[in-house]
């Protein structure tokens, strides 16, 4: 017996969004497969990789380890919200300038968490990136490259600040 | 990953009348870090999953000086460490839930699931038995309360009976002149599973020269999280001098009976246990001395 599809109603990147799924359905799945948001990715599939982060309700989440239906009435934050008005983020911005990624199959959940982390904590020192960004992995790059598109990337959003 | 229906209850008795009738047919979601592992790789089964992060009972914690933390069973590990207060009164806790996975699992994983979880290795579990939290249950046959220390039984084993559930933790009031520590030994930096873990708790007499009564538990050491009785009561009246606490940490390798595996020898283990309960009971007095509610 194939359980009653789940009717789920939720905000995603500032919109209003409906869809239907199975409560065996990871939210990661839904986004990719049902609402084309192609942006995170599948790396392990089991909280391992960070790859599928998006930010659920303020907070950077595996959306491999959280049920399309418990992000009812929830605010979903994924990859493809953070450019605003085609202009990229510093995080991407920086990401591409210093060509912080190979593969790029870990780059949007590296940009999401750590969009995440400048949005909670704008001057983070290298620790703190190094550790805020624990639960992402990338098996290309080489963590240094990411770790100074971060940096640079706060001090982007510093000056842009004090200049307005 | 099989199918399951799914509920979300938001009254603690429609979760625990649900859960009775489904019985071990159930299983109960709180951040889902283990659990929908379980689910998806076939170490779980269930038809029915029970969300129970919508029950206030479960899902919201309390925190007064005089009367200590009341910590909802799926409350996730960053409202422990980012809440000020709560940080400075059990920071053996918070040492805990800021090494528990990455940042993504800190936001969801609850301090109760990795209780009920019962793994031998829980970073959580040391911090909560030295700090002397009791957790209390629910289910057809009413409420008890059950001491941490006594709440696992084997690994992946708990007391929780058929139908009966973890509804939260109570950790009592921390007065001036205690503290606490957890530290664990991984051979990586973050994102990794403890070698050996240990928690330490201390309260300092009046003078804050002695030690006036401490508690030490240990993780990944046995089949269970161990408490080191014997090292906790050498301490009792002593200072917290260098070779005091040094004995504390050989009393404490006493109660260890590690298994050799991929993470690390028995014999290196046990070793561990001398260096971290030192450790950690150094930084429970440095705490203590300065800590106020
Ligand atoms: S795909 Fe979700 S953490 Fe790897
Ligand atoms: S760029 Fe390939 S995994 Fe990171």
């Amino acid at each position: 017996m194939t359980p009653v599809k789940k009717h789920v109603t939720t905000k995603i990147n500032g919109e209003s969004v409906e869809f239907l799924c199975e409560p065996r359905q990871s939210l990661l799945e839904v986004l990719r497969d049902d609402l084309a948001l192609t942006g995170c990715k599948e790396g392990c599939n089991n909280g391992n990789c960070g790859a599928c982060t998006v930010v659920l309700n303020g907070r950077p989440v595996n959306s491999c380890l959280v049920l399309a239906v418990e992000a009812a009435d929830a605010s979903i934050e994924t990859v493809e919200g953070i450019a605003e008005q085609g202009h990229l983020d510093p995080v991407q911005q920086c990401f591409l300038e210093g060509a912080a990624l190979q593969c790029g199959i870990c780059t949007p959940g590296f940009i999401v968490a750590a969009k995440a982390l400048l949005d909670k904590n704008p001057d983070p020192t290298e620790a703190e990136i190094r550790f805020s960004l624990a639960g992402n992995l990338c098996r290309c790059t080489g963590y240094d490259k990411i770790i100074r598109a971060v940096q640079a990337a706060a001090q982007a959003r510093l000056a842009a600040q004090q200049s307005s | 990953m099989i199918e399951f229906e799914y509920a979300a209850p938001t009254d603690l008795d429609e979760a625990i009348g649900l859960f009775a009738q489904a019985g071990d047919r159930a299983t109960l979601l709180a951040g889902g870090t283990d659990i929908i592992v379980q689910l998806r790789e076939g170490l779980r089964r269930a038809d029915l999953v029970i969300d129970v992060k919508k029950i206030p009972e479960l899902s919201q914690f309390e925190y007064a000086p005089e009367t200590g933390l009341r910590l909802g069973a799926s409350v996730p590990c960053w409202q422990i460490y980012e809440n000020e207060s709560i940080a400075a009164a059990y920071p053996a806790l918070a040492d805990a839930v800021r090494i528990i996975g990455g940042w993504q699992i800190q936001s969801r994983a609850s301090v109760g699931g990795n209780l009920c979880n019962a793994s031998p290795a829980a970073d959580s579990i040391p911090a909560l038995i030295a700090l002397g939290a009791v957790a209390h249950l629910a289910g057809p046959g009413g409420r008890r309360a059950v001491p941490v220390a006594e709440f696992c039984t084997g690994p992946g084993k708990n007391v929780l009976q058929s139908g009966e559930l973890l509804v939260a933790l109570t950790l009592p009031p921390a007065h001036a002149g205690s503290g606490s520590a957890y530290q664990r030994f991984i051979p990586r930096n973050e994102m990794d599973i403890a070698v050996v873990g240990a928690g330490s708790w201390v309260q300092l007499d009046e003078s804050r020269q002695r030690i006036a009564a401490a508690r030490i538990a240990l993780a990944a050491v046995g089949p269970t999280p161990r408490q080191a009785v014997q090292a906790a009561e050498f301490l009792c009246g002593k200072e917290p001098t260098e070779e005091n606490l040094h004995e504390a940490g050989e009393l404490a390798k006493q109660v260890a009976t590690p298994i050799s595996d991929m993470r690390g020898p028995a014999e290196y283990r046990t070793h561990l246990v001398g260096v971290l309960t030192r450790r950690t009971l150094a930084a429970a007095v440095e705490r203590a001395g300065t800590f106020q509610p």
